[in-house]
């Protein structure tokens, strides 16, 4: 399979990355020559193999549903770019 | 240039514990070798100098109470993907400018309670991406080792580039890095240093900045064996706070060194005979297995017919995992914001401008995977290949092998700025052939120097074990070092 200029475009946006037209043309022979590199993949009998979901067998842990951690509102917002009370800001969502 | 730093932390540790060394010294002694080398060899993007010294005189308060550590004064970088509280932690990325946590990552809590002092930050590929350390944001670390009479740079592998070249160039007695696709492994053996990737879930992920989480797993660089075994006991641990981390008690690995390896079975998998391989790689390995039968092993041919879908299916679920694992990255909660003319806009401008292009790659090929209509033809099939992977190493383990030797690099140090890897991102890949099959298999690795290529340069042999058998890895990593000897760069910096 492969990708034409359109679908890198396509997933360039599903991906929330902005590219102007010179990036996805790079992009396009750059994400060809992977996707050729991993085609032999369909060389491999896969027939009644399970896919793997743990690399090591074990089974999930639980915690104690009890609340552990909390009340760093401060810290929480402490990096972000911009921020009021508390709050994340972010541009007009809703108009 | 203070001798100071030529100690090993088994060293450094018996003369602080007989009263000839303070951390204090120590410490001083490492931040100015930093500050004379680091313009030359980029290994640290941040040097933490005030708190280095404050927690060595912590360190060295609590010695003199007798409360003394397992690595206590013991001087250590830290690879710039550990959260660390208060301090530079990007992962080498501008997207994450100007991070600093306010909490600490579990295994350097872990350091720090037995007693280390951190230095700085280590340089590293983009988000662990990238097997030469040219990905970062900071520009290329540089190998402490040339080419024999050459000057020109070398890179000291990837991601954990700044660990490796920090570790071979004494900048820091020992440094923490991780491993996804041979991340620990190639730039140990690019650097002739020791580095180890334990079990997956052998040390918690918890606070490590995320690339792929099925295969992520953190692990020393040190200077030999026995320092690779003093920090990988004080890094794992069970931690609540990361499910895959493995309910079982850490083992003393120091205590298994100069143990005999007569009788153990070490297996040699024909499929790591690549297609024009290097000689010196061949001549290094055949080297390898000639010590360890020397030293009492048995050796036997083994067969691991999956060996080359490994990398394929490597690049697709590390891609689709790390798709998902740096969508987080949007200019909302920390790090970098470009303004956009509306809320998506801005989304897709902070990650255009944040990330650089071996990330935008990754992340492009990991979303197309899993979008809709492929999911079944590479991810899950990825998956199911991967499963075939493990299956390979079970039938050779449960066949009686106890370890597995192979070359750790498919070639010695290549320059900065190579061309043809630069231009071919599949051919950077490559250089992964030999470590990735054990992440996609969960299984611990080590690789240890072995000799010296034709030019000079360092090469390395890998080790695999049974899960959860580092000691193994350790106990006859250990005869292929006591047989190679170290090795040791000549200065230039």
């Amino acid at each position: 399979m492969s990708v034409d200029l359109a679908t890198v475009k396509r997933v360039a946006h599903l991906a929330r990355i902005a590219v102007t037209e010179d990036d996805a043309r790079r992009m396009e022979g750059e994400l060809n020559a992977i996707l050729g590199f991993v085609e032999q993949l369909s060389e491999v009998d896969v027939e009644g193999v399970e896919p793997m979901t743990s690399v090591m067998p074990m089974a999930m842990k639980k915690r104690e549903d009890v609340v552990t951690d909390g009340s760093k509102a401060e810290d929480i917002v402490a990096n972000a770019p911009e921020t009021t009370d508390h709050f994340f800001l972010v541009p007009k969502v809703v108009e | 240039m203070s001798d100071l730093i030529r100690l090993t932390i088994a060293q450094a540790r018996e003369e602080m514990s007989r009263g000839a060394l303070s951390s204090v010294d120590l410490t001083d002694a490492y931040l100015a070798a930093i500050e004379a080398a680091n313009p030359s060899i980029n290994a640290y993007v941040s040097v933490t100098g005030d708190k280095a010294r404050d927690m060595a005189k912590a360190s060295d308060a609590r010695r003199a109470k007798g409360e003394a550590g397992a690595l206590e004064g013991i001087p250590l970088g830290i690879k710039d993907l550990f959260g660390t509280e208060g301090e530079h932690t990007q992962a080498c990325s501008h997207v994450l400018d100007g991070f600093k946590p306010r909490y600490e990552s579990t295994v350097t809590s872990n350091l720090w309670a037995d007693g280390a002092v951190m230095l700085g930050k280590l340089n590293m590929d983009e988000f662990a991406m990238g097997s030469s350390n040219e990905t970062s944001y900071y520009g290329p670390a540089i190998n402490p080792w040339r080419n024999e009479g050459s000057n020109a740079n070398l890179v000291p592998g990837g991601s954990s580039g700044g660990s490796a070249a920090a570790v071979a160039a004494m900048l820091c007695a020992g440094a923490t890095a991780t491993d996804t696709g041979g991340s620990i492994r190639q730039p140990a053996a690019l650097t002739g240093t020791v580095g180890i990737k334990p079990t997956y879930g052998r040390c918690s992920r918890w606070g490590i900045v995320a690339f792929a989480s099925s295969l992520d797993q953190a692990g020393p660089i040190a200077r030999d064996v026995r320092d690779a075994a003093i920090l990988l006991k004080s890094m794992a641990s069970v931690d609540d706070k990361d499910t895959t981390s493995v309910d079982r008690p850490v083992p003393d690995y120091e205590a298994v060194l100069g143990g005999s390896v007569k009788g153990l079975k070490i297996g040699i998998p024909r499929e790591y005979r690549m297609e024009g391989m290097a000689q010196e790689i061949e001549t290094l390995w055949q080297q390898g297995i000639a010590w360890l039968k020397d030293a009492g092993a048995e050796v036997v041919d083994i067969e691991l017919p999956h060996t080359k879908y490994a990398l394929p299916a490597y690049y697709i679920v590390a891609p689709a995992e790390a798709s998902s694992n740096l969508a987080r990255y949007d200019g909302v909660r920390y790090g970098l914001r470009v303004p956009g003319k509306d809320i998506a806009d801005m989304y897709e401008q902070t990650r255009a401008a944040g990330f650089g292009a071996e990330v935008k790659r990754r992340i492009m090929i990991g979303t197309y995977v899993l979008s809709a209509g492929y999911y079944d033809a590479y991810y899950l099939r990825a998956q199911k290949v991967r499963t075939l992977i493990k299956r390979d190493f079970e039938l050779a383990f449960n066949a009686g092998v106890d370890a597995i030797l192979t070359p750790a690099t498919p070639s010695s140090a290549f320059a900065v700025g190579d061309e043809s890897l630069a231009s071919d991102p599949v051919k950077m890949y490559l250089q992964d052939v030999f470590t990735v099959t054990v992440n996609m298999a969960g299984l611990p690795g080590i690789a240890v120097p072995a000799g010296l290529d034709p030019k000079g340069l360092p090469l390395g042999l890998q080790l695999i074990g049974r899960p959860f058998d580092e000691e193994t890895l350790f106990k006859a990593a250990h005869v292929i070092e006591q047989a190679a000897g170290r090795f040791e760069p000549k200065r230039w910096w």
